[in-house]
């Protein structure tokens, strides 16, 4: 690669959160998610704390809740980067049901099919039915939505939805609004929400007091993260400057098959690991293909992100932990458990 | 008399065979004639379509074929044609009966693109 375009990469990782995060902090940052991170939002300041330490056990308490975040399980997928899709989606359910805190639902961030196969969705339906959490809040990926204008997601998936899928719902205080920006895709462009969603998501948040938490969450990042492969929404910037009065905001993406965080201001953009299989860091590769790991170590990029509410500490805060824990296996997975972000 | 006939249908025979040929063998010897224009191939190959722009003549057929894990389309800009998603190892082919230029993009991955140029 050359030096010039390593540059940059370098350059964007500085500038990620303009909180003195270098490159090197940032892959240190990385590492963590292949051991687990606590983010805690306190207040619109973001802290993180280590996962070891324990998050959840007061939640459940009062209007506190929890609810988990699954992305990219890719059902269908059979090459090497992993050829059983279905079993790590199932290692991933277990690992909800056997959190501390039942989760209240769970949001799936797209992606649940290679292909919009109908016997795809099937198997994701027949798996996700064993989580301990019923209520699932689903976005299409581009690959939800390979055939028949995505008439197949929306007919599982998006019932009482708007236009390509998209929607609100209130729990607890917290507002969500799920975004779909893979459907209508321009020649060139990145992600897009559209005129039409976007005019549809600033007259759903009119009206709503400033101090209403809101959790954004769609397919693929709403930040650019790194344009030439994609990494980002044409339009994301318009949809931003709606949220910009409330004094909380979180915005959880997939797509990108790996942790990623940034703060502005008072919003924090969270990227989940895949249930299926890597992808390279921006620029570390050819292209954005899957990243085939050594067997032993799939299960540790692969993973699911805890999202914890707590109303007293006006907090929320994401935990991104592995498949297979941290302590499970051999070396230098405590890298990073300790240590603090931002 | 007698020997101009016999001249005549001695020329004649080899003539009409000779007609004969032309006319069956014409179409295989247009062929021969342009090997490469009647087909062109684009290898979708880590994320990108190569070679990325292609230049064929009137009636030439483009075949596209995914060598990636991961499903892509190629989809013309203008609507003039579009696969279904393409699978790996999966092929579109698609034949130009009009000269122009015609990029085409995938819809999966939008920032995949390439032209073809029709001459």
């Amino acid at each position: 690669m050359p030096d010039k375009k390593q540059d940059l990469i370098d350059q964007r990782l500085q500038d990620l959160n303009n909180d003195g995060v270098d490159r090197r902090g940032f892959l240190k940052c990385m590492a963590w998610a292949g051991t687990g991170l606590v983010w805690t939002m306190s207040g619109g300041i973001p802290v993180s704390r280590a996962f070891a330490k324990g998050y959840g056990k007061d939640a459940g308490k009062g209007g506190d809740f929890s609810f988990v975040q699954i992305s990219d399980s890719h059902i269908g997928f059979n090459k090497p980067a992993n050829p059983d899709v279905t079993a790590t989606l199932q290692t991933a359910i277990n690992k909800i049901n056997a959190m501390p805190h039942k989760p209240d639902f769970i949001i799936h961030t797209g992606d649940l099919s290679q292909l919009s196969k109908p016997s795809e969705f099937d198997t994701l339906d027949q798996a996700l039915k064993g989580a301990s959490a019923k209520q699932i809040y689903f976005v299409p990926g581009e690959h939800d939505m390979l055939s028949d204008n995505g008439e197949q997601y929306l007919e599982r998936y998006g019932k009482g939805t708007k236009g390509s899928g998209w929607y609100s719902f209130d729990h607890k205080g917290v507002h969500f609004v799920g975004l779909v920006n893979v459907a209508n895709l321009k020649a060139g462009g990145m992600g897009s929400l559209g005129h039409d969603q976007l005019e549809w998501f600033e007259a759903d948040l009119k009206g709503r007091s400033a101090s209403t938490p809101i959790v954004l969450f769609a397919h693929i990042p709403l930040w650019t993260i790194y344009p030439d492969w994609g990494w980002g929404t044409d339009d994301s910037e318009q949809a931003l400057s709606y949220v910009k009065r409330f004094g909380s905001v979180t915005v959880l993406n997939g797509h990108i098959h790996q942790v990623m965080q940034k703060v502005e201001g008072k919003v924090s953009f969270h990227t989940a690991m895949s249930t299926a299989f890597p992808q390279p860091a921006p620029g570390k590769a050819p292209s954005a293909g899957p990243m085939k790991v050594p067997a032993d170590q799939l299960q540790r990029v692969l993973g699911v992100s805890d999202v914890n509410y707590v109303v007293s500490g006006r907090s929320l805060a994401i935990v991104d932990s592995p498949l297979v824990d941290s302590g499970s296996s051999a070396s230098g997975e405590s890298v990073g458990v300790d240590s603090t972000l931002g | 008399m007698t020997r101009t006939k016999v001249w005549i249908a001695s020329l004649a025979t080899p003539v009409m065979i000779a007609l004969l040929l032309l006319l069956a063998g014409s179409p295989s010897v247009r062929a021969a004639d342009q090997p490469a224009a009647a087909k062109a191939e684009v290898k979708i190959d880590n994320f990108s379509f190569g070679p990325q722009t292609v230049t064929v003549p009137v009636g030439a057929t483009v075949t596209w074929i995914n060598r990636d894990d991961i499903p892509h389309t190629v989809v013309s800009t203008d609507g003039v044609f579009k696969s279904k998603v393409r699978d790996t190892d999966e092929t579109f082919s698609y034949t130009f009966t009009k000269a122009g230029t015609y990029p085409y993009f995938c819809s999966v991955h939008p920032k995949m693109t390439g032209k073809v140029v029709v001459q």
